[in-house]
C-alpha cells in the first residue's frame, strides 16, 4: 500500500513537471522565427538581438504569455518581411524582481542587445536599475506603474494607471454621460487604486459630482452589495469601475438583482468580461468600457493579428499581447530611425534609441500615431466601447 | 430601510461562513486538526456542480447530489490519505499537511478547469422578495442560503445529542483513548465526521456560487479563511457557536462597509475578533476547559 501510494505520488510530480515542461518550451511561432528569417529575402547586416522578460508561470503567467507570444508574432513578422533581422528569447520571471534580475543577467549573457519588458511593474522597476546601469534600452509593454520609466533608458507602451483614471474622467464629463458618479475600486490593488485616486482628483476638474467612493480588497472581493447600496441610494447615474472583469461580473449580477441599473463605466481590466465561461450578458448591455485594445475591434490590423494568435496559441489574444506586439514595431521603427545595426553594442544602441523614440510615430494595435516623449510615456487616444446585444460598438 | 438591507445582506453572506463554519468546526471538535482544505473541498464542490449542471446540461438537483456525493468521498480520502497516517504525529505536522493538501486542490482545479473564471448558474428559483414597494429587495439566494444554513444547523446538533453516532462523536471528542476502550470505532467515527463536513462543503459551495457566481480555483480559500475565524470566534467545536460566529461576522462586515469605511471592513472584522478573543479565549460559545498538567 505505501509503494503504491509513493508510486501514484511519483507518478503526479512527474505528471505535473510534464505540465510545467509544455508551458515553457518554446512555442510554433518562436520555432519559426528564425529558420524565417535565415530564408527571408534580403537579410541586411546581423541579427538584432530582443531579450524579453515576464513571468510565464505562476499566478502572473497570463500576461506574460501574452506578452511571449504578441512579441513572437511580431519578430516572425518583421523577419519574414526582409531587411533588419531580430532574434527573440524570452526569460521567466515567475513575477518576481528578484527571479527578474537574474533572467536580466542569462539574458545578457546571451548577447541581448534590446530589452523588451518587463511584463509586471515590481520587476520591472528592479530591473530598470539595473538597465540604466548597464546603459541597456528598455522598452516595458505593460509596466504600468509610474517608476517603471523613472531612467531615461527606460520607455513604455501601455498607459499608466493615473492616466486611464484621468482620461475616463475626461470622457464621461465631456460626452455628457452624468454628473453624479459613484466609483467602487479595490484599494489593495495598485492598478485599481491608481486609476481611482487619479479619477477622483480629475472628476473633481472637470465638475463630476462624486456622490459615492467605495472600496473593497482582495481578501472581500465577493459581496459588493453594500458598496452598490451606498451608490443607489446616494442617485449615482454612473457608476465607475476600474477593476478586473471578474469582480465586475459580480457587481453587474448584483445591482441586477438589486434593480440598480446606472452606466457601467470600466477600464482595461474590463476586457475579457464577455469570454467569461457561462456569462449572462444581458447583465453587461450597455456597459461602457475604455481600452487601447479589444480583440473584438474589426479593422485589418487586429483582424490578422488576432487570427494569427489564436493559430499560434489557441486562444484570443489580450492587451497584454497587443502591447508585446506594438513594442517589437516600436523597437524597429525606432532601428530604422536610428539607422542601429547589429553590430553596434548595447550601450551605443541605447543611445541611439533614446533619441529616435521621442521622434517616431508608430500606427500599432493599441492607437494610432503612438509618439513618446523623452520621459519615455507614451501619447495615444484609448478607444471606448459600449457593449450592445453582446459585442462592443465603438462608442 | 438602507439599514434593513445591509442587515439582511450581511446575514445571508454570514450563513454562508456559517455553512463553512460547521464543517471546521466539527473536524476540529472531534479530530482535533485544523483541516484548511476545507475551503478547497467547497471549491471542488462548486465546480462538479457547474461541470454536471451546465457543461453536462443535467437538472439541477443531479448537479447538487453528484456535488455532495463526489465532496464526501474526497473528504474521506482526504483524510485516510493524508490526515490518518499522522494521527499520532504532533499537530502542527497535521497542519502543514492540510495547508499542503490545499494547494495540491487548487492546483489540480487549476490544471483540470483553468485560471479562467466560471459564471455558476444560480441553483435557487425563488423570485426575490420586494417589500416596501422594492425599498428592500431580498434575492431569493440570501433567503434560501438563511433557510438552509439555519436547516442544517439544527439537524447537526440534532444528530449530535439525540444519535448514538452522534455520542460516539462526542465521547471521541472527550477522549480518544477512553472511547476506544468502550468500543468505539475511532477511525469510522472521524472518517463519519470528514464525510459530513465535506457533504456540508459541497452544500456551501453550490450556495456561495449562488449568491456570488463567480468559480476559479481560488473561489474557496478566501471564505475558507473567513469562517474559520468565524468558527474561533464563535468558539471552536461548538455547532451553534460555528452558526453565531459566521452570522456575527458577516453582519459585523456588512454594517462596518455601510457606516464606518469600506476601506477598513476587514480590519475592523478582525479587531473585534482580537477583542473578543482577549475577553473570551475559547470564542463566544466555546467551552471553558481547563488544561490537566
Amino acid at each position: 500500500m505505501k509503494k503504491f501510494l509513493s508510486f501514484m505520488l511519483a507518478l503526479c510530480l512527474v505528471v505535473s513537471l510534464a505540465a510545467c515542461g509544455s508551458t515553457s518550451s518554446s512555442t510554433p511561432a518562436a520555432d519559426n522565427a528564425p529558420a524565417d528569417g535565415a530564408a527571408g529575402p534580403a537579410a541586411t547586416g546581423t541579427v538584432i538581438r530582443i531579450g524579453g522578460i515576464g513571468p510565464v508561470t505562476g499566478s502572473a503567467a497570463e500576461y506574460g504569455l501574452a506578452v511571449r507570444g504578441g512579441a513572437e508574432i511580431a519578430v516572425a513578422e518583421l523577419n519574414a518581411r526582409g531587411g533588419q533581422q531580430y532574434e527573440l528569447k524570452f526569460e521567466d520571471d515567475e513575477h518576481d524582481p528578484e527571479k527578474a534580475v537574474n533572467a536580466y543577467n542569462s539574458l545578457k549573457d546571451w548577447g541581448m542587445q534590446v530589452l523588451m519588458g518587463t511584463v509586471t511593474s515590481a520587476p520591472s522597476i528592479a530591473v530598470e536599475a539595473e538597465t540604466a546601469a548597464d546603459n541597456m534600452f528598455q522598452l516595458t509593454p505593460s509596466g504600468s506603474a509610474e517608476d517603471c520609466i523613472k531612467e531615461p533608458n527606460a520607455f513604455r507602451m501601455c498607459f499608466s494607471d493615473p492616466e486611464q483614471g484621468a482620461l475616463s474622467a475626461d470622457y464621461i464629463a465631456e460626452k455628457g454621460l452624468a454628473t453624479k458618479v459613484a466609483v467602487i475600486y479595490d484599494s489593495s490593488d495598485s492598478y485599481s487604486s491608481g486609476i481611482h485616486d487619479a479619477f477622483i482628483a480629475e472628476a473633481k476638474v472637470k465638475g463630476l459630482e462624486v456622490v459615492a467612493d467605495e472600496a473593497f480588497t482582495a481578501d472581500s472581493n465577493k459581496d459588493f452589495n453594500v458598496q452598490l447600496g451606498k451608490a443607489k441610494s446616494a442617485g449615482a447615474e454612473l457608476l465607475f469601475m476600474p477593476f478586473y472583469y471578474s469582480e465586475a461580473a459580480l457587481v453587474l449580477q448584483q445591482a441586477n438583482a438589486m434593480d440598480y441599473a446606472p452606466v457601467f463605466f470600466g477600464c482595461d481590466g474590463m476586457d475579457g468580461l464577455l469570454a467569461v465561461e457561462n456569462f449572462d450578458a444581458s447583465l453587461a448591455e450597455g456597459l461602457m468600457l475604455m481600452t487601447p485594445f479589444t480583440a473584438a475591434a474589426t479593422d485589418e490590423m487586429t483582424v490578422s493579428f488576432v487570427t494569427k494568435y489564436k493559430e499560434a496559441y489557441g486562444q484570443e489574444p489580450n492587451q497584454f499581447a497587443a502591447d508585446a506586439y506594438d513594442c517589437i514595431y516600436a523597437i524597429d521603427a525606432a532601428i530604422q530611425k536610428a539607422g542601429v545595426t547589429g553590430d553596434m553594442d548595447a550601450s551605443a544602441i541605447c543611445d541611439a534609441l533614446k533619441g529616435a523614440f521621442t521622434e517616431i510615430e508608430l500606427d500599432g494595435l493599441t492607437g494610432k500615431g503612438i509618439t513618446w516623449d523623452v520621459s519615455g510615456a507614451p501619447t495615444k487616444s484609448p478607444l471606448v466601447f459600449v457593449i450592445e446585444n453582446g459585442a462592443y460598438e465603438a462608442a | 430601510m438602507q439599514f434593513l438591507s445591509y442587515l439582511v445582506n450581511g446575514i445571508s453572506l454570514g450563513s454562508i461562513y456559517a455553512v463553512i463554519a460547521l464543517g471546521y468546526t466539527m473536524v476540529y471538535g472531534i479530530a482535533r486538526m485544523l483541516n484548511f482544505a476545507h475551503g478547497d473541498v467547497i471549491m471542488v464542490g462548486g465546480y462538479i456542480a457547474y461541470t454536471v449542471m451546465t457543461t453536462m446540461g443535467m437538472p439541477t438537483l443531479a448537479g447538487i447530489c453528484t456535488a455532495v456525493l463526489v465532496c464526501t468521498l474526497l473528504g474521506v480520502a482526504i483524510e485516510r490519505v493524508a490526515y490518518k497516517p499522522l494521527r499520532e504525529a504532533p499537530s502542527l505536522a497535521v497542519l502543514i499537511t492540510a495547508i499542503g493538501m490545499s494547494y495540491l486542490l487548487q492546483n489540480l482545479a487549476l490544471l483540470i478547469f483553468g485560471s479562467a473564471p466560471k459564471s455558476f448558474s444560480s441553483v435557487v428559483a425563488l423570485q426575490p422578495l420586494r417589500l416596501f414597494g422594492g425599498a428592500l429587495i431580498i434575492t431569493g439566494e440570501a433567503l434560501t442560503t438563511i433557510l438552509v444554513s439555519a436547516l442544517i444547523m439544527v439537524c447537526l446538533t440534532l444528530f449530535v445529542n439525540k444519535t448514538k453516532v452522534g455520542h460516539a462523536m462526542q465521547a471521541v471528542s472527550e477522549d480518544k483513548g477512553a472511547a476506544q476502550l468502550m468500543g468505539i470505532n475511532v477511525n469510522a467515527t472521524i472518517s463519519l465526521t470528514f464525510a459530513i463536513g465535506s457533504a456540508l462543503a459541497a452544500v456551501a459551495g453550490v450556495l456561495l456560487c449562488s449568491a456570488y457566481p463567480s468559480l476559479t480555483p481560488t473561489t474557496g480559500a478566501m471564505p475558507g479563511i473567513k469562517a474559520f475565524v468565524a468558527a474561533v470566534f464563535g468558539g471552536i467545536g461548538s455547532i451553534p457557536g460555528a452558526m453565531l460566529g459566521g452570522v456575527l461576522l458577516g453582519v459585523i462586515q456588512s454594517l462596518s462597509t455601510a457606516y464606518i469605511s469600506s476601506q477598513m471592513a476587514d480590519a475592523i472584522v478582525f479587531g473585534v475578533l482580537i477583542v473578543v478573543l482577549l475577553v473570551r479565549p475559547t470564542g463566544i460559545l466555546g467551552k471553558q476547559t481547563r488544561e490537566k498538567v
